[in-house]
């Protein structure tokens, strides 16, 4: 492989790292949020709220249900709204956490349904307000199975910012496609899929051990 | 003084397979008075209103209608905030332990008193004090799940006692361990309420944990008190079905297998036939001769079916069922009914051997 391929991978392994990061950090900041608010607001939550949960449900149902090839096409206007352009690197961010924050909304939301109601009770039984609830009963509780949900939403970044190079986005989809596919480089395509496995087997690896380091609901 | 006045609940349920909704009476009018530093047992079988009852002591539970007082303060007149404060000196243990599985130990004994703003240095030395306390003190780096079931209730028992409550509410604490280390639990009930003066409320379906450490109690059955008050007169003299009914759990005065068989009346019926009688006695009678006094006293024969020496906490209380036969058998029974004893004559059988005793 020449000095110019290499270089070119390891770009395309800087732009997949910065569009996932930055996707997922912004993912995570309003995906927490919206799960704990879709949780709280359940019927059975602690500030049961039908009208906010059916709306915010709905919302994120819409949001997970559209295909992210046509996600990324449909919200076009609102990249170029956001970023000025529809095509790069930071372009891509815009569909890519658009369309991981209902993601995350729904692992945050089941992963704190998951505590025993119990332990809200004995909260409660204790004079804690819903905030208190939320953050020193939920949040703690539930944090081994946040942090592996939020370990699926960053590997499920990766796959969607290969796709996200189709149209420009650049990273190490885009080189497969480009270089791999439209010039038969066999050997780029091959560079490209080993560095995408290793990558989420890295993420992965270390998101089960933080999540096994923060859980102390098992025997050990 | 706790003080529940009129306490109903009610709730909307949809029948599986009708369409209307109907209401569930959960509790109907409870009226109850508990005294302050005592404790006070509330018993029933599943499904008669028991943990919805003191949930609506803290008002995890909202009454349908009625009031409920703690010291003085109407609990169901209180905003949230204020309902909030009134909750932190109100504290609850329940079956499930219901421990937070990501904090230690001391974690969860802390988790009070971080709610009541309490500084570092202050938790950390009350921390050290309650689970002194309560016997956890060389548990307090662990986590729940390395605990024993005695040993996540005693967590559980610290937590709510560590911002020095005036009330402990228990939910069953003691149904889900053996029995054991459900004696050495309750055992640490009653130290605290003595040691503490705190009162205590607690329900349970279990007769046995209202005989060992209450003062009062209360049967509840579908939703409503059918009896209530100190434990040894409601354990003596019992009049409703279901708390013989329980009662029969502690008290082992199952007739033996063979007088299933047996025809027996409530009628005096013929001249030959014997008595069955259940005795009861409690407190210094226990001590006295009685069996042998009316032995040497009449002609007639005593046959102790069934003998059980129990005690409710301090008091000795035994019963007895015996069969009494021999020509003075009338006279013997009113001896025993002059005695301050409690008498109950279960019936009257045919002998069945036919030989004159």
């Amino acid at each position: 492989m020449s000095q110019d391929l290499t270089a070119l991978l390891a770009r395309g392994l800087v732009d997949t790292l910065y569009m996932v990061g930055v996707s997922s950090a912004i993912s995570f900041l309003l995906g927490l949020p919206l799960g704990v608010i879709l949780s709280i607001t359940a019927p059975d939550g602690i500030l049961a709220n039908r009208p906010l949960y059916s709306a915010l449900s709905l919302l994120v149902n819409i949001g997970r249900s559209i295909p992210f090839i046509i996600l990324m096409v449909a919200i076009i206007p609102v990249t170029r709204f956001l970023i000025g352009t529809s095509i790069g690197t930071d372009a891509a961010i815009v569909p890519l956490s658009a369309s991981a924050i209902p993601f995350v909304g729904r692992v945050v939301e089941s992963a704190l349904r998951e505590i025993d109601d119990g332990i809200i009770e004995a909260a409660l039984s204790m004079g804690a307000t819903p905030f208190e609830i939320i953050r020193k009963v939920l949040l703690p509780e539930a944090l081994p199975a946040i942090i592996s949900g939020l370990t699926l939403t960053v590997i499920n970044l990766i796959g969607y910012s290969a796709m996200a190079g189709a149209i420009g986005g650049g990273g190490l989809g885009d080189i497969a496609i480009r270089y791999g596919y439209q010039r038969f480089m066999p050997d780029v395509m091959l560079a490209t899929v080993i560095a995408l496995v290793l990558m989420v087997q890295l993420f992965q690896f270390a998101g089960d051990r933080l999540s096994g380091m923060t859980r102390h609901d098992k025997k050990n | 003084m706790i003080r529940l006045d009129g306490v109903s609940k009610v709730y909307r349920v949809s029948d599986p397979g009708e369409t209307a909704k109907k209401d569930l009476h959960a509790l109907k009018s409870v009226s109850l008075e508990i005294e302050n530093g005592s404790i006070y047992g509330i018993i029933g079988r599943s499904g008669a209103g028991k943990s919805t009852l003191i949930r609506c002591v803290n008002l995890l539970e909202r009454p349908s209608s009625g009031r409920v007082f703690i010291g003085g303060v109407e609990m169901t007149a209180l905003d949230d905030a204020k309902l909030r404060a009134a909750r932190r000196k109100i504290g609850m243990i329940f079956q499930s332990f219901n421990l937070l599985a990501n904090r230690t130990v001391s974690g969860n004994i802390a988790f009070p008193l971080e709610l009541d703003r309490w500084t570092k240095r202050e938790i950390t030395d009350r921390v050290r004090e309650i689970a002194r306390l309560v016997g956890i003190e060389d548990k307090l780096g662990q986590y729940p799940s390395q605990l024993s079931g005695g040993q996540k209730q005693r967590v559980g028992i610290a937590r709510a006692l560590a911002n020095r409550p005036d009330v402990l509410l228990s939910d069953e604490a003691t149904s889900a361990l053996d029995p054991q280390t459900t004696k050495s639990v309750l055992g640490l009930l009653r130290d605290i309420n003595e040691k503490l003066g705190l009162t205590v409320v607690l329900i349970t379906h279990e007769m046995e944990v209202i005989k060992e450490i209450c003062d009062s109690v209360a049967v509840l059955d579908a939703g409503e008190v059918v009896e209530e008050g100190p434990v040894l007169k409601v354990f003596t003299t019992p009049v409703k079905g279901v708390t013989k009914e329980l009662l029969a759990q502690v008290m082992k005065t199952q007739l033996p297998d063979s007088f299933a068989g047996l025809k027996f009346t409530h009628e005096r019926g013929s001249r030959q036939a014997d008595i069955l009688l259940q005795v009861s006695f409690f407190g210094d009678v226990t001590a006295s001769p009685i069996i042998s006094g009316l032995v040497r006293n009449f002609d007639a024969d005593v046959n102790i079916l069934v003998a059980h020496i129990d005690h409710i906490r301090a008091t000795p209380c035994g019963t007895l069922v015996i069969q009494l036969s021999g020509p003075d058998r009338e006279d013997a029974l009113e001896y025993l009914l002059d005695m301050n004893l409690k008498v109950e004559v279960i019936g009257y059988v045919a002998r069945s051997d036919g030989t004159a005793r």
